[in-house]
């Protein structure tokens, strides 16, 4: 697992904590992912480019046990790891806050918190009262403005939910944190608290795959990007080494600067 | 809560137009929230007795005698009120999860018609007419039969992504074909004794003592669950209700357990009944006639059983919280891992199940199985969930609405016959009802958000 080309440009030369191989899906004849191979190391956020239908959020759903895919190997601390459901990928650490952020809506925050993972009491009986308490303890430490805590999420307004769905990803020791789109929904002072929040998780070793389309957003936020483009990975490069204009020319070119690892989807010169 | 800490929320819903819940909270609203009442309950209560007294009413008027609040009314309203009632607890997990199921009607028949070929026709020859064992066995093949049915339609619905209007329009047919198949369309009659006693009747009855034991054993049980529940919220700190809302509750649940207790016994034994009851035993019937209480009827507590395990499945479990989550977002609901597809097999398999207990009382309370059994109920079974509050677009219901919605429709039903309509008009009334329900709930679930 010890992938050569990429140890030159990360500092971290540990085991990846995630690597994803040759992956490979298609849906009816179509090639949504085709060869892509991506790795995230601990407390790296990997910046996920492309464009609409570039095949990035399927990558992901891969990796988050949504989609099983058709081809390639999933590493987990350089071990096999099989995820044909989203069980299997919570088992593993691998934790998702979807872009429509899959929130149970007619349920209260402590009900979505526990979804699939419920408490129970020692009759078996969901333990509401502990999970309330617990649910509580978190909103409190995320977002202390909280406070519908009886409410069905559908209730609640855009960034209360986001706060929910991020909770849910954070409260059981993710290891690895999947986030589409986090902040697509959010006004400017949300996002930063996103921003913060990705700072804190990447201290706490967590490895974080952002997607997103706003590049700006990428560039702040991520240590590395990947680019894809046509269901392939066009490269990778540390944000640091290229300008947001290269990486442009990455995701709607698909070609490669010179500081780049490029990928099996870049463009030949 | 007061409107400032809200307001970025307020403004992303449409806010409550009622200038009372604006500024100054009215008393009435301040009650609700102290006693945390469901409002939609107490809508349905004052539905229901607007009925009963409206009906009660127009015969004492009209017809020179108010019939409809009688204890013999009320009991029979009960009593009809059960078979109903049973399915629409499974029909609301259904339509919770966005299903519906369109075959009850005729999987109770045909239920009714294999438990009524199992007691008549065939362990009689094994074990000798009224033996002990034949209705235990009756039930246990109806409940598998029930179950097994249940099952294949959640499984073609589950697995091979039939659509559940279209299984189940397709088991309305096949199982009502089903059940003229299995006796070639004779009534099997008459079922066994003791099976018989389940669908009520008066010696179908648990009577006075039985009743006001029941009564005291379900006042205790109230009063544990309000303290039970105080204790829980104290433990973790939760606000609890101010000490008189407790009090309150209770004394009104405690109030109409005993209320509904004393209506039963007010209901005696026929004279005829009593007569041969007298004989028997060897009793001498005094002049004025002697007064043996009917009590609960047993199907009305079989009604209540599921009724009570249907609530603690919907809410106090793992499963129930499937249901509901599967019901508000399916797809968030399988990102989260819940197998969606097991889900629904279980849900109807469930409904398969009650169906069957359903298909007990009914065939029981008419000593045999027709061909006709259970025809139409699919129609008051989902009228009974959707008028208690289950929402066809998913995820929401109670258990307690659909028995209420079931009690409704049953009362409307038996008051029309009471005061003479014909039913024609009997038709033309439970159809606009149904649909006014649900233009009401429209109308406050739109309000209440």
């Amino acid at each position: 697992m010890a992938d050569v080309a990429n140890n030159s440009e990360n500092p971290n030369t540990a085991t990846p904590l995630v690597a994803m191989k040759n992956i490979s899906i298609s849906f009816g004849g179509i090639h949504a992912v085709d060869n892509a191979s991506v790795e995230l190391h601990p407390g790296e956020v990997l910046g996920l480019l492309g464009h609409n239908g570039a095949g990035k959020s399927t990558l992901i759903k891969i990796l988050s046990g949504a989609y099983a895919k058709d081809e390639g190997e999933i590493f987990v601390d350089g071990k096999p790891a099989i995820i044909n459901n989203p069980r299997h990928a919570k088992d593993y650490g691998i934790e998702t806050i979807y872009q429509t952020l899959a929130l149970a809506d007619n349920v209260d925050a402590a009900a979505n918190l526990y979804l699939g993972r419920e408490l129970l009491t020692r009759w078996g009986t969901l333990d509401d009262a502990a999970m309330e308490a617990e649910t509580r303890k978190v909103m409190n430490r995320l977002n202390p403005n909280f406070t519908r805590f009886k409410d069905p999420v559908k209730q609640l307004s855009g960034g209360q939910r986001q706060s929910v769905a991020i909770a849910r990803a954070i409260h059981f020791n993710a290891r690895i944190l999947i986030m589409d789109e986090p902040t697509a929904a959010l006004g400017p002072a949300e996002t930063a608290q996103v921003g913060e929040l990705i700072q804190q998780l990447k201290k706490d070793g967590i490895g974080i795959f952002l997607i997103s389309h706003d590049i700006h957003d990428v560039f702040d936020l991520a240590d590395r990007i990947a680019v894809m483009k046509n269901g392939q990975m066009v490269g990778t490069a540390a944000t640091k080494d290229i300008t947001e204009d290269e990486a442009l020319g990455m995701i709607i070119l698909g070609k490669c600067p010179p500081q780049a690892t490029p990928g099996p989807g870049a463009l030949a010169d | 809560m007061s409107e400032q800490p809200s307001q970025s929320d307020a403004s992303q819903h449409p806010a409550i137009p009622n200038p009372a819940t604006q500024n100054h909270d009215g008393a009435f609203v301040r009650f609700l929230r102290a006693t945390e009442v469901d409002t939609r309950l107490l809508g349905m209560i004052g539905a229901l007795l607007l009925i009963w007294v409206g009906f009660h009413l127009y015969g004492h008027f009209v017809n020179g005698f108010g019939a409809f609040l009688t204890p013999r009314n009320l009991w029979n309203l009960s009593v009809q009120t059960s078979s109903i009632a049973i399915m629409a607890c499974g029909m609301v997990l259904i339509i919770v999860t966005r299903h519906i199921d369109l075959s009850v009607g005729s999987l109770l028949g045909f239920t009714a018609m294999i438990m009524g070929v199992v007691q008549v026709w065939v362990l009689p020859q094994f074990l000798g007419l009224g033996h002990a064992m034949i209705w235990p066995i009756t039930i246990l093949a109806g409940v598998i039969t029930g179950a097994l049915i249940g099952a294949f339609q959640g499984f073609l619905i589950a697995y091979l992504s039939i659509p559940a209007f279209i299984v189940t329009l397709g088991g309305l047919l096949v199982w009502r074909g089903a059940s003229y198949l299995v006796a070639r369309g004779e009534t099997i009659a008459p079922v066994d004794q003791t099976f018989a006693l389940i669908g009520g009747g008066p010696y179908g009855t648990i009577g006075a003592t039985g009743s006001w034991i029941l009564g005291a054993v379900v006042s205790v049980a109230i009063v544990w669950l309000l303290f039970n529940g105080r204790r829980q919220r104290i433990r973790f700190g939760f606000p609890t209700r101010p000490m008189w809302a407790e009090l309150l509750i209770g004394g009104v649940g405690i109030g109409v357990v005993l209320g509904a207790v004393n209506v039963m016994n007010s209901y005696p034994w026929p004279k005829g009944i009593v007569r041969r009851y007298a004989a028997e035993n060897n009793i001498v019937v005094p002049d004025g006639g002697l007064f043996i209480s009917h009590g609960f009827a047993i199907p009305v507590l079989v009604a209540i059983t599921v009724g009570i395990a249907m609530t603690f499945l919907a809410t106090r479990t793992r499963f129930g919280r499937y249901v509901f989550a599967i019901g508000g977002n399916p797809e968030a609901a399988e990102l989260a891992g819940i197998n969606t597809k097991k889900m629904t097999l279980l849900i109807f398999t469930l409904m398969g199940v009650l169906t069957s207990i359903s298909a007990v009382v009914a065939s029981a309370r008419l000593k045999s199985a027709t061909l006709a059994l259970g025809q139409f109920d699919e129609l008051y079974v989902i009228a009974a969930a959707v008028i208690g509050g289950t929402s066809f677009a998913g995820g929401i219901g109670t258990i307690y609405g659909a028995i209420l919605g079931a009690l409704v429709m049953q009362s409307l039903q038996s008051g029309m016959v009471l005061i003479g309509f014909d039913s024609a008009i009997q038709q033309l009334v439970v159809g606009c009802v149904l649909v006014l329900a649900v233009f009401l709930d429209n109308l406050y679930r739109r309000n209440s958000t």
